[in-house]
């Protein structure tokens, strides 16, 4: 292959700088004595102990890694669990019908997803707040992690099963000791995805969120529309650290997984 | 065999299709015939085809359109060259991260960037420029979802052309194709799947972003989605809302199907 000339890596520093740029710009600020986002006076910590010490920001970031760490959980369970039930459908049409249902919430654009929850909650009577939320967040991840555990146990082979019935095992030791090791890799990918998508997620909660009940995306935009305040780039540091530590962790996890189930194929 | 633990599988997953998939939209369609008492009414839909409604279906479009187009024109070089890179799957998870970071503070970010203080304006000045306002702009709007969309428009893109075999290319080239014959006849067309899926990607969240409209652009762009997001959350008028959330979800469903992936089309 040839080596990347003089313009094209020029090219790709600069879609790098933009794509940083605006991320270190909001961290670089963070440090900032003065109170605006243009005018670096002097090096400072007090905006990161003013987010440690805002008690309601505290409460609003661990109810959003509530939410989060809930919503995976659940909608990973239930979305595993769809999938082996889908790919166990025989009949082709019906599982054209179900996986296309399935890709509606993935598409839809998030406006819609919060206005239509908000008209579901409003008419069967669940009170917006926390239940709203994590409900609507466990429904939007549920078919993400279908995405990623679907490959696994399509490419899987179906005489592991058979093995497996014929040496004896029951259908559960089919499932907990030949299905779900197999499809590990996919259940941890979907699992973190439905994590960012919840953490990531603004409109959707936007819409069914209720006066008491708050999560950072909501928060930062309420914050933001009323102007700059130097507590959301303390904040915006600190999640950079932690998505890079996560993204680092995720790479070594899925590294392992990968090694670990390749020697288990060897 | 394993029927009977796969069928009871299946219970709670139909349960959230029925709730959460075929429910909500069913919802939104009987909405979007009742008015603000409650009544049957066709008059949401009459008013979604007055002049304002319409010429504002359209503007989104146009943005829509210019932010896909920008997204796209800047995301496929950079995919292309990526996947020419050495450590192409390092570089892609760079890509990536800023993609992780909450959609809110990247916006936020611009607040400060454009803002009348910033740094762009800064560099202006240096030039002899006078300093303007950037935020509150169209210019303004484009430029920050065009950002926010570039990785998810790479990723599919960067798959596609990391999936193409390097031996058409060779093939081509030995055959006597120009280095551009071999992108427009090769490259490009092997490559379009992931093209239309990140035009997916793009173009549907574009129509929709009410935040970005919100806090970047004032008041002065009004999209499909800011407009659901003001007849819900200010006007309290749900069947209006519902019935511009249907036509999105209408041009939702064309898009899908302009863009969709014929199955079976490539070995």
């Amino acid at each position: 292959m040839k080596k990347l000339s003089a313009a094209s890596k020029i090219y790709l520093i600069i879609v790098f700088i933009i794509l940083y740029a605006p991320i270190f710009y909001l961290i670089f600020y963070s440090f900032n004595s003065g109170g605006s986002m243009n005018n670096f006076e002097s090096f400072t910590l007090e905006h990161y102990k003013a987010v440690f010490e805002d008690s309601r920001l505290i409460v609003i970031l661990i109810n959003t890694v509530i939410v989060a760490l809930l919503s995976g959980l659940i909608s990973t369970i239930i979305g595993t669990l769809g999938a082996i039930g889908i790919v166990s459908i025989k009949d082709a049409k019906m599982r054209n019908i179900l996986l296309s249902l399935n890709n509606v919430l993935i598409v839809s654009p998030d406006v819609v997803i919060g206005a239509s929850f908000l008209i579901l909650f409003t008419m069967i009577g669940v009170k917006l707040g926390f239940t709203s939320v994590l409900v609507s967040h466990i429904a939007f991840s549920i078919p993400i992690v279908v995405l990623m555990v679907l490959p696994k146990l399509l490419e899987m082979n179906k005489s592991l099963i058979d093995a497996a019935r014929d040496l004896g095992a029951t259908k559960r030791d089919v499932l907990t000791r030949v299905i779900l090791p197999y499809i590990q890799p996919g259940i941890f990918a979907g699992f973190f995805l439905a994590l960012t998508y919840s953490l990531d997620d603004f409109a959707v909660t936007f819409f069914v969120t209720g006066n008491g009940f708050s999560t950072l995306s909501v928060e930062i935009y309420s914050m933001a529309r009323t102007g700059i305040s130097l507590t959301i780039n303390a904040l915006s540091g600190l999640i950079f650290l932690i998505t890079v530590l996560v993204v680092i962790g995720y790479y070594f996890v899925a590294n392992r997984a990968k090694r670990v189930s390749e020697e288990v194929q060897r | 065999m394993t029927n009977r633990v796969s069928k009871g599988s299946l219970f709670p997953y139909c349960l959230w299709i029925l709730l959460f998939v075929i429910a909500p939209i069913a919802l939104i369609v009987y909405y979007s015939l009742l008015d603000l008492e409650g009544k049957f009414t066709l008059s949401n839909y009459q008013s979604f085809f007055s002049p304002a409604y319409i010429k504002m279906t359209f503007t989104s479009f146009w943005y829509a359109f210019l932010i896909t187009f920008f997204t796209l024109v800047i995301s496929y070089p950079t995919a292309y060259l990526l996947t020419k890179t050495k450590h192409k799957h390092l570089w892609l998870m760079l890509i990536i991260i800023p993609s992780w970071i909450n959609l809110l503070l990247k916006t936020y970010a611009f607040i400060g960037i454009f803002g009348l203080y910033g740094p762009i304006n800064a560099v202006v000045e240096v030039f002899g420029i006078e300093p303007k306002q950037i935020l509150f702009t169209d210019f303004s709007f484009i430029f920050v979802s065009v950002y926010i969309f570039i990785p998810f428009m790479i990723i599919p893109i960067f798959n596609s052309l990391d999936k193409l075999n390097p031996t058409l290319i060779y093939a081509a080239r030995d055959l006597g194709a120009s280095s551009f014959t071999t992108f427009r006849r090769v490259v490009f067309p092997l490559t379009i799947d992931g093209v239309k899926s990140g035009i997916q990607v793009t173009f549907i969240p574009a129509l929709s972003l009410f935040m970005i409209t919100r806090l970047i652009a004032g008041n002065q762009v009004i999209t499909l989605g800011t407009a659901i997001e003001q007849q819900f959350l200010v006007s309290q008028n749900w069947g209006m809302g519902s019935t511009i959330a249907v036509f999105l979800i209408i041009i939702m469903i064309i898009i899908m199907l302009v863009t969709g992936q014929r199955k079976g089309g490539r070995a």
